[in-house]
């Protein structure tokens, strides 16, 4: 069975990194670079994971987060969240917006890897 | 040897001889044809009250005692008549205008009619007085008791006599002090009885004189010869209390409640003064003319011991010349009385003005005012006061068993009396002194009086030796006697020094600090400007002088010219007889309209009415009024003026405050902004470093291609480390500016290439170079940064198929403008303020650079002394770059 990440990612080069670190774990992974579009997105690729940056063009990470637990099916959907940002409110307010866990750049690969399994583990046991 | 019984008829005689006196003048003067009572030498002559027993009697002993130090009594008088005619012509004025009753009512009309101050100075001088009474008393007892020793058959008896002569005194005065309730307080009767008593004390006195020089001594000549072996001869000066005595005895002269009366009350005319200020002082020359000749003869002559007090009756007594004793005793008699009769009078008006009939109308509840007895009842109140003061100086007199010296009494009396001097002449000349500053400085010199020299000086039996040799609670510097450790002065140099000093630093510290009443205010204006705005009372000039007040009242309000105007016209209306209008009913009534119009219909008839009507309240004090409620409204003016600049303040505050928040957001944002510019590459380059550690058999092509983006990841931090490195420098303004010249056309040629090296995306750079040969002088590598900025941001995000960026320049006036134009997709117009922000970003751009180029182009274009902004209109993104021909340091 085939387990598919959505990662919305506007730095290519940050994008390449964690879809080679995935794909070798098995994951089917697709990227979307943008923000105005991203709730779309997810809704049509309907993942088992989202990985969302904070800082996308069009429209925040906080926000997506936001409107998207708005939605019933999409409440429990895992979302890690990646920030450049690395500021203590910016924890404060993804944690209210409902992220499922949080992450400051640069992150080790190992860091990626460990957060997705959870994750994952998380909402196939529930 | 005439008997006692003699003496006494005499002096019933003498008293009855008054009562006629008195009761004809008082006759007189109520059928109108007593003028010649109201003459000057009649006024002079009743100043002389001034001379009590204590003078007539006491001079001799005090100079028998210390020398020539008696004239100071007389000296002090002498110097406020002759020097200080004016103030009392001031002090007349005022009481008479104000129809002041008392020294009491003075000083509290002055100060806001305060009958709190009125009881004060009524204390004071009650308690002032009374052992001067008492000094009367103890005088004529002692001269009694000479005539009982030489006639032991007489009726006289010690412990009563005392009391009879108080009571005597206490009827005539009844009888002719209230005999009536005169308006303005003058008592003909009376005043004519003591100057009659006034002759009679002086006529006694310098037969006394003539016969110890002529009849004792043997004429002229031996009785100098006399004085000068005698030690009163001797010119021995105590500068402090020759001073101090000189100095009370001039402010008593004006505050004794007694001299109050006759000078002020009693005065029917101010010229009276004129003569007055030349024959007071003769008469007191006269009066001490033969006080050194009775006193060297008396001690001479009476056995060691002797009373030198009583020298006057026992010198002739003891030569045998009993009538001259007799008359000398009636002169001694007079002065006596006449004192103790003003003294009561005074007092009691004083007492029953301000103490009695308060509080007799605060328990009628206001009914009697109105029913008509109240007439009745101020007799009656004054009649019960002078009981009272008189049983007061009798009690007194009892309690002290007449033991100090006469003249020690009454130094004790004016220092007491004098307290009140600080507050009379600052009311009259200083229009800042207020109420709670009298009443502070009278407190002050009255509880010091008390304290340092009416308690020591009445004995054990009121403070304890060990008080004054100690001081209270063993406080040394709290000895009555030596306060603050002033030590071995006189007892009454001390305390007048301290009291009065005290009292008047107390007068003005505490005026100063307080604010006076409307009321006080302008009272204090016509009392010190008493001269300025009150008619003499001596000149009725009649209509023409209300015209002209009128006049100049109508130009301080009209102005001058329309004043004027006005009152010819009405002069005219009038018949023209003379250049001022008579103010006629009809002519007042217009006046009135005219006025009213400039001041309000209330003030212009308020004021028409001081000036026709003559009351008490001047023009000036209306102006002067007006002027304070004009400062008021100034100061409130002000404090609103102050209150807008708080409010501006406040809200400069709120708008820094807020411009302080601003700034540390955007603080925050900033570092926020730092932070994901750094964290980016890094996580890049972190990722792809361990992705080639951690994964074996990765590809060639991988591995080089993971290479290359943690190399190109890496320039980029560098990039942005040197951008921010830069910027901080630029915005610091510490940057140093390397001057050099070229023209624009080679900077152009090496910013072009050297923005376009390494790149593989072409776009097409079109320039016209022939009008780019404008020389420059200006930084050149930092301006050639600007245009290599422009030339890559229009290479980066230009997003035509065909990106053509056209170049073109020209100067005007002293400047060049380059302008960079591209074919691309404009930016918004909401943008456009934002591109040259840090880390500004127009949205979906394409990654490159951290956002800090433009910024840092701003920052050296403002640093050149030009600026760079962005140039709408020109189909694509376009820039404008101005930058000086020169550069000038003043650009900075």
């Amino acid at each position: 069975m085939s387990r598919k990440v959505l990662l919305i990612e506007d730095e290519p080069n940050i994008a390449e990194a964690i879809r080679f670190l995935l794909t070798r774990e098995g994951w089917q992974v697709e990227t979307h670079a943008e923000g105005l579009d991203a709730l779309r997105v997810i809704q049509s690729a309907d993942p088992d994971l989202v990985i969302l940056d904070v800082m996308l063009p069009g429209k925040s990470g906080m926000e997506i987060l936001r409107d998207l637990r708005e939605l019933e099916d999409l409440k429990t959907l895992p979302v890690l969240m990646l920030t450049a940002r690395g500021q203590l409110r910016d924890r404060e307010m993804a944690e209210n917006a409902g992220v499922s866990r949080f992450m400051t750049k640069p992150f080790s690969n190992a860091e990626v890897l460990t957060a997705v399994r959870d994750l994952h583990a998380q909402a196939t046991r529930s | 040897m005439a008997t006692l019984n003699v003496l006494i008829l005499v002096c019933l005689g003498y008293v009855v001889l008054l009562f006629g006196v008195a009761f004809a003048a008082d006759r007189l003067a109520a059928a109108g044809r007593g003028a010649w009572l109201r003459s000057p030498l009649f006024y002079t002559l009743s100043l002389s009250i001034y001379c009590t027993a204590w003078t007539f009697y006491g001079a001799v002993g005090n100079a028998a005692r210390s020398g020539l130090e008696f004239v100071t009594i007389y000296l002090g008088p002498t110097l406020v008549m002759i020097s200080w005619w004016w103030g009392l012509r001031k002090l007349v004025r005022v009481g008479r205008s104000q129809r002041v009753t008392s020294i009491a009512d003075l000083i509290s009309s002055r100060y806001g009619k305060s009958n709190t101050l009125a009881i004060c100075v009524t204390v004071l001088a009650v308690l002032g007085g009374t052992p001067y009474i008492a000094l009367q008393l103890q005088s004529i007892t002692l001269s009694f008791s000479i005539f009982a020793e030489a006639d032991p058959t007489g009726l006289y008896r010690e412990g009563s006599s005392v009391f009879w002569v108080a009571a005597g005194l206490a009827v005539f005065a009844i009888l002719f002090g209230t005999r009536n309730l005169d308006a303005n307080e003058r008592h003909h009767g009376v005043v004519t009885a003591i100057a009659l008593e006034s002759v009679v004390k002086l006529f006694a006195l310098l037969a006394v004189g003539i016969f110890v020089v002529w009849g004792v001594a043997g004429g002229l000549g031996p009785m100098l010869d006399q004085i000068d072996s005698s030690e009163i001869g001797q010119w021995n000066v105590d500068a402090g209390r020759w001073t101090t005595f000189v100095f009370l005895s001039a402010a008593c002269f004006v505050c004794l409640p007694r001299m109050f009366q006759v000078m002020v009350v009693e005065n029917s005319d101010e010229a009276h003064l004129r003569t007055a200020a030349w024959a007071f002082p003769l008469y007191l020359l006269l009066m001490s003319l033969f006080v050194v000749p009775i006193a060297v003869v008396g001690l001479d002559l009476l056995p060691e011991g002797s009373n030198p007090d009583l020298f006057v009756l026992t010198v002739p007594l003891s030569q045998g010349n009993e009538w001259l004793a007799m008359l000398s005793f009636i002169g001694g008699f007079s002065s006596a009385t006449s004192m103790v009769i003003v003294t009561a009078m005074a007092l009691s008006t004083m007492v029953s003005n301000h103490v009695v009939m308060p509080i007799w109308l605060s328990t009628q509840g206001g009914a009697g005012s109105v029913s008509g007895d109240v007439r009745h009842v101020v007799l009656m109140a004054r009649r019960i006061s002078i009981a009272v003061v008189m049983a007061l100086g009798f009690f007194y007199y009892r309690l002290s068993g007449g033991g100090a010296a006469l003249a020690s009494i009454g130094f004790i009396a004016f220092a007491g009396i004098s307290q009140i001097l600080p507050a009379l002449v600052g009311g009259l000349f200083w229009r800042g002194a207020t109420r709670t500053g009298a009443l502070v400085g009278l407190t002050v010199g009255f509880v010091l009086w008390i304290y340092t020299l009416l308690l020591p000086e009445m004995g054990g039996g009121f403070m304890s030796g060990t008080i004054i040799q100690n001081g209270p609670f063993g406080l040394e510097w709290l000895r009555p006697q030596a306060l603050f450790g002033i030590e071995d002065m006189d007892p009454i140099v001390h305390s007048v020094m301290w009291s009065l000093s005290l009292n008047t630093v107390a007068f003005c510290v505490a005026s100063l600090l307080s604010f006076p009443s409307p009321l006080e205010r302008l009272q204090g204006a016509q009392f010190v400007n008493v001269f300025d705005h009150s008619v003499a009372p001596r000149g009725w000039s009649g209509f023409v002088a209300q015209s002209e007040d009128l006049m100049i009242m109508t130009q301080r309000i009209l102005g001058a010219g329309p004043a004027q105007d006005f009152f010819q016209a009405e002069s005219e209306r009038q018949g023209g007889r003379s250049s001022l209008p008579e103010p006629t009913p009809a002519f007042l009534e217009r006046l009135e309209r005219e006025l009213s119009g400039s001041v309000g219909a209330a003030t212009a008839h308020a004021m028409i009415g001081q000036i026709v009507g003559g009351s008490s309240v001047s023009v000036e004090d209306l102006l002067a009024v007006a002027d304070e409620s004009a400062q008021l409204l100034e100061y409130s003016s002000q404090l609103e003026t102050k209150s807008a600049e708080l409010t501006r303040t406040a809200r400069q505050l709120r708008d820094a405050n807020t411009k302080l928040t601003q700034i540390s957001e955007q603080k925050d944002n900033f570092l926020g902004q730092v932070s994901h510019e750094l964290r980016t590459p890094m996580t890049s380059i972190r990722a792809f470093s361990e992705i080639m550690r951690d994964t074996d058999g990765l590809s060639p092509e991988e591995q080089t291609r993971y290479a290359a983006i943690i190399h190109d990841e890496a320039l980029r931090l560098t990039r942005l480390l040197d951008d921010l490195l830069d910027l901080s420098v630029l915005e610091s303004g510490r940057v140093n500016l390397n001057m050099g010249g070229d023209t624009l056309r080679s900077v152009l040629d090496r910013a072009v290439s050297s923005a376009l090296a390494g790149s593989s995306s072409g776009i097409e750079v079109r320039r016209s170079k022939s009008a780019e040969r404008i020389p420059l002088h200006t930084d050149l590598d930092r301006l050639g940064q600007v245009f290599i900025n422009l030339i890559s941001n229009a290479q980066k995000y230009c997003d035509a198929d065909e990106p053509v960026l056209t170049i073109s320049a020209h100067d005007v006036g002293g400047q060049v403008v380059v302008d960079f134009a591209d074919n691309g997709s404009g930016i918004p117009p909401e943008a456009r303020s934002m591109v040259f922000e840090k880390f500004a970003r127009v949205s979906g751009e394409k990654a490159g650079g951290a956002g800090l180029g433009l910024a840092i182009c701003r920052e050296i274009m403002q640093r050149l002394g030009g600026e760079i902004t962005y140039l709408p209109g020109q189909g694509g993104p376009a820039f404008r770059v101005r930058v000086p021909l020169a550069y000038r340091q003043a650009a900075q």
